[in-house]
């Protein structure tokens, strides 16, 4: 897929997390668009994974560790074709799968239950674990947002990662250097944060997380690298893509109401637009 | 008299967890830096292909299992039951819980008989943090040989489990022919029609020692032993509860949230009974042997007799 498709389905995936926020009333714009471009690049480009056959022993693996950020995987996972994008709508309604954070016995390509910070990476590794024991060749993701890593357990979970040498193990971490109390850097910073995961024997990657060249190169080294799992730094724009959302630790956790919700997806058919005339 | 043989219930975990790696090859196990105490060390010996320790980080273990359970594995968790359900509740309650995943903690130097580490590593809370869990079975074992049948079973049973085992050697009270064990069943070892005294673990033993001197009193007490707390044998403990018309739990627990809580929930909705809840009275423990430590909170045969005998004449 070209760079151009992928930036479109991106930009489709941030129509359905205002759409589905809105719905909602309530849910996290801001880190689901800032991590949109890593949700459309591995569901439409790097992972093995088949919507008629979600449950295949053999499929890559996904857990998304920043759970909250469930409107940007469940955008994803329906444009990829797992369930209905209409469904998008029911998102955290009663009796909706769609539930506030994501849960696997629902949702349809949904690997891991997840929701509380810290845990969805051990999860991911323990799935990691399990395909070098049984000599599969399907690959684990875990998305984590860059708050999460105060968590203790994210580096309990890096330590046996990195000591078990889980090549088949790609952590992410959304950079968009926001958390629901201000910056990183503020609340309790988590920097230098290449350099930790080095320390706990990952080969490390900086990227910009809006950028399909870096974000392709990035997934490539990682599927290359032996011996070691990596870890992908995406320095991302918390909000992207929502002029008034971006940058902005108020959308971390708050709904658009109607006027923002126009607002927002005018500001996304602008960008529409724009790739089509490319 | 012939001595009485003991063992500790930990054993029968290591024992049992050997003894069906083979029949289930899809089973892993996990430490937590205790594989000797907890006798998790008896699996790695075995089958070092399928032990992982996980070094002192409890939560990341649990999250662990439950990945490898999402990817078909059968996974037994290991810790002291301090840090298995405490410190890694979280983890136990999101991560394999919620999901319903296949992972089974066995918890080991549960209790006060932990001994000379003292309060800090006797966990009398665990059995409440662990039922509280949709969906958990808790399984406290009596001995030995209910300790292997308990993790037979667990494997057997789909979703997650919470098994509670003891670090001193206890008394062999379930060495006959004709013993089963099925979860969520209870056992009844003695007809009475005095009072009922409903134990769980080591306390089964306690109950028994008690029952002998109850008898010299004139007081003719029913047992039951109830291994699994969760799902719990409402039919056998309502049905002795309408035949006694009292009741006394024993559990080497917190009176908080625990066997006498789960006997009372049942009682109090079906067949409204007094109960008299033996076991730690909302304190912390000690250090000192675990002998000693049991007969200084009222739980040795002698604390079980005194306080049934206690509650039967207060009337």
């Amino acid at each position: 897929m070209t760079n151009l498709e992928l930036q479109k389905i991106a930009n489709e995936v941030r129509k359905y997390i205002v759409r589905s926020v809105h719905s909602a009333k309530a849910g996290h714009p801001g880190g689901s668009l800032s991590s949109a471009d890593l949700f459309t690049y591995l569901y439409f480009e790097e992972m093995k994974v088949d919507p008629q056959n979600p449950d295949d022993e053999n499929r890559d693996r996904f857990v998304l560790s920043k759970g909250h950020c469930a409107p940007g995987l469940y955008a994803a996972l329906a444009l990829k074709g797992f369930f209905p994008t209409e469904d998008l709508l029911t998102l955290r309604k009663l009796g909706s799968f769609l539930q506030g954070h994501p849960d696997m016995k629902k949702v349809p390509g949904v690997d891991m239950s997840t929701g509380s910070l810290g845990q969805g990476i051990s999860t991911a590794v323990g799935m990691a674990l399990a395909g070098k024991m049984d000599k599969k060749d399907y690959r684990v993701y875990t998305l984590l947002g860059d708050g999460e890593l105060q968590e203790g357990q994210v580096w309990e979970a890096a330590m046996f990662a990195g000591f078990h040498k889980l090549d088949n193990l790609v952590v992410v971490v959304d950079n968009n250097n926001l958390q629901i109390d201000g910056c990183i850097e503020d609340v309790c910073s988590p920097h230098p944060i290449d350099q930790k995961f080095e320390a706990f024997n990952f080969h490390v990657i900086n990227i910009d997380a809006h950028h399909f060249d870096e974000i392709r190169a990035a997934f490539k080294e990682a599927r290359e690298r032996k011996g070691q799992p990596t870890a992908i730094i995406a320095k991302s724009t918390k909000g992207k893509g929502v002029s008034f959302m971006e940058n902005n630790s108020g959308w971390h956790g708050k709904a658009p109401n109607d006027e923002q919700l126009e607002a927002a997806l005018q500001d996304l058919e602008r960008i529409g637009e724009a790739l089509c005339l490319k | 008299m012939s001595e009485v043989k003991k063992i500790a219930t930990r054993e029968g975990y290591g024992e049992a967890l050997v003894e069906c790696g083979k029949e289930y090859p899809n089973l892993v196990v996990m430490d937590a830096d205790l594989a000797e105490s907890t006798k998790t060390a008896m699996f790695q010996k075995a089958y070092p292909e399928r032990f992982f320790d996980c070094g002192i980080a409890e939560g990341n273990m649990v999250g662990v299992a439950a990945g490898l359970a999402a990817a078909g594995k059968i996974v037994f968790v290991s810790s002291f039951a301090m840090f298995a359900s405490g410190r890694a509740y979280e983890q136990i309650r999101n991560s394999v819980g919620y999901p319903k995943l296949n992972v089974k903690i066995g918890a080991s130097h549960a209790g006060i008989t932990v001994g000379e580490d003292g309060a800090s590593h006797q966990c009398n809370e665990d059995i409440a943090l662990m039922r509280s869990i949709p969906g958990m079975v808790v399984i406290n074992p009596s001995d030995y040989i209910e300790a292997k049948e308990a993790v037979k079973a667990a494997i057997k049973q789909e979703g997650p489990v919470y098994l509670r085992f003891g670090r001193a050697n206890v008394p062999v009270i379930n060495d006959r022919e004709d013993y089963h064990f099925e979860i969520g069943k209870g056992t009844l070892l003695k007809e009475g029609k005095d009072v009922t005294i409903i134990a769980t673990g080591v306390m089964v033993n306690s109950a028994l020692e008690a029952v002998a001197l109850l008898e010299k009193e004139g007081i003719d007490a029913e047992v039951i032993n109830i291994h699994t707390i969760k799902p719990l044998d409402e039919e056998l403990i309502i049905a002795s509860a309408r035949k006694t018309k009292r009741v006394v739990t024993a559990e080497e627990h917190s009176v908080i949230g625990g066997l006498g809580s789960a006997v009372c929930d049942c009682l109090c909705a079906h067949a409204p009974t007094p109960v008299y809840k033996i076991g730690m009275q909302d304190v912390y423990g000690e250090s000192g042997s675990a002998g000693e430590l049991l007969k200084k909170y009222g739980l040795d045969g002698q604390g079980v007799y005194e306080q049934v005998r206690d509650f039967v004449n207060k009337k």
